[in-house]
């Protein structure tokens, strides 16, 4: 049975597990949603008083929020597993995994399944609807591509940086907090282009965390600041960031300690 | 079947006193204690044995179990199981093996027992025939046909541990491993264990290594003992070895303890 139909599986079994609590379910939810509404707020009243930054206007910022936080969304509702992995350690559930006939990292993404992400999901989706309505951009096949690209790199990237929250639980057996500088703290940065940061911040996120790839430069594209020919597919070639990310994973599971007795 | 040789395990284990002081003086010193958990393990298992692994808290039993099932990668020295190198071949390895922690469930914790099952099955990629034949068998040997419908966090003890066993064996395992199997169960629930994997034994030549604290399993169950005490081996025989084993066992074995000075 291939890996896609197990995760249906397991998706199932989380299913029936959130319906055992279905307050909780719905509230969580609802509070997800609200949550990054906020966000949306924040933006809304700050252009109220500033209608540009950096040469940005207020549709374009939002195009650019939107899209990052549609990638962001997508990679945590599949790579939400790797979130809570310090705890997957410490309860010993990775033992378990370990003993299963199955690529390990099907198996943590598979253990938990966060349906209340739906909620953010979801503001996520009207909001990306929204802002494609509210930008001015005339639309045609390659920016739209452009858009797609975007969504695959992005959750890689995202991905990725799940990921390597993860290994670097095998040596410290606790989630560093600093990590979220690059997962929640990018959904966050990635409201605005990240040109507004500066030139430094900008080689950094090309070049070290490929944010820039997923996000500054093909927006760029699209709004027609810069048109390239290989903007468009700066996105893609941000998905060669798992690769690191996945050498570090397979080094963690190699040097793992387990918890418990010896 | 299983060749085991030289295997070496250590880790190091900070140590810090009580107190706040000492906490925050960890904080930037760490004293670290080595702690050899396995120091040149050798033995060899023939298919079809049952063998009793003992020796007291803390001797290096669970840390075999790990790196036999494939869960921990030692420092030095060979393992051999059906021909295959368990961390390096983890996935056909472990198609092979199952595995019961007594103190830690393989069961999703909110959903009947039948629901775990029908994930492991998927897990295993047991053909349907085979997992209605093995699941017949178990559910009529370990009495659980008015357990499956109800959820994991429902069961006792006893019940569950049933469960667990029988989710172990779906997939026709040759080799067992039982890390303390009857570890809080009350009378009529142990003798229905003991009972029950000497079946399995006799009827599927499983092989059957069995760590406990409870004497009257290995009176029951095991020709063959195994005594490990600070990580290394320091008895490999029958009963009859150990002085005083037939009278009271639980004596015998503290006797034993204090003479090997573990």
């Amino acid at each position: 049975m291939g890996g896609l139909r197990l995760y249906k599986r397991y998706f199932l079994i989380q299913v029936k597990s959130a319906m055992q609590y279905k307050t909780s379910f719905l509230l969580t939810t609802i509070g997800q949603f609200l949550t990054s509404f906020n966000v949306f707020l924040g933006i809304y009243f700050m252009f109220q008083r500033f209608h540009a930054v950096e040469g940005f206007t207020y549709s374009e910022v939002l195009l650019c929020f939107s899209i990052t936080l549609m990638e962001f969304s997508l990679a945590e509702a599949f790579f939400r597993g790797f979130d809570t992995f310090s705890g997957i350690i410490s309860n010993g559930e990775f033992d378990r995994i370990m003993v299963r006939p199955r690529n390990e990292i099907l198996q943590v993404l598979g253990s938990r399944i966060e349906l209340t992400r739906i909620g953010r999901f979801l503001q996520a989706a009207v909001l990306f609807v929204y802002g494609i309505m509210k930008s001015h951009v005339l639309w045609s096949w390659d920016k739209a591509v452009t858009v797609l690209f975007m969504l695959i790199g992005g959750t890689a990237v995202f991905s990725g940086l799940f990921l390597i929250y993860a290994a670097i639980c095998f040596f410290t057996l606790e989630g560093l907090e600093f990590m979220n500088i690059l997962t929640d703290g990018a959904r966050e940065y990635g409201k605005y282009p990240i040109s507004i940061y500066g030139k430094r911040v900008l080689q950094f996120c090309t070049f070290v965390i490929p944010y820039a790839l997923i996000q500054y430069y093909p927006i760029c594209y699209i709004l027609e600041k810069n048109s390239s020919w290989w903007y468009p597919f700066l996105p893609l070639l941000a998905i060669l960031f798992l690769i690191p990310c996945l050498c570090l994973w397979k080094f963690g599971v190699h040097h793992y300690k387990s918890t418990g007795s010896y | 079947m299983i060749e085991v040789q030289h295997l070496c395990k250590t880790f190091y284990v900070a140590r810090r006193g009580a107190g706040f002081g000492q906490a925050l003086h960890s904080l930037f010193h760490k004293d670290y204690e080595e702690i050899r958990a396995l120091d040149d393990v050798s033995f060899s298992i023939q298919e079809g044995e049952m063998v009793g692994y003992i020796g007291p808290n803390g001797a290096g039993k669970s840390s075999t179990i790990k790196i036999l099932s494939g869960i921990l990668v030692p420092d030095g020295g060979s393992c051999i199981i059906n021909g295959r190198v368990p961390w390096q071949d983890r996935i056909s390895h472990v198609r092979e093996i199952g595995v019961v922690f007594g103190q830690r469930t393989q069961l999703w914790w909110d959903v009947p027992v039948m629901d775990s099952y029908e994930l492991l099955r998927d897990i295993y990629g047991v053909p349907e025939a085979i997992y209605q034949e093995n699941l017949e068998e178990l559910t009529d040997l370990l009495n659980l046909s008015e357990l499956l419908k109800t959820p994991v966090r429902q069961l006792s003890l006893g019940q569950r541990m049933r469960c667990e066993i029988a989710a172990s064996l779906l997939h026709n395992p040759r080799i067992l491993f039982l890390d303390e199997p009857t570890i809080g169960l009350d009378a009529v629930s142990k003798l229905a264990v003991r009972k029950f994997i000497l079946r399995r034994n006799q009827l599927h030549h499983t092989t059957v290594i069995l760590t406990t604290h409870d004497m009257q399993d290995i009176e029951a169950l095991t020709k063959r003992i195994i005594l490990i005490g600070k990580g290394k081996i320091l008895l490999d025989g029958t009963l009859d070895d150990i002085p005083g084993s037939h009278g009271n066992m639980e004596q015998a074995m503290a006797d034993l303890y204090r003479n090997y000075g573990i």
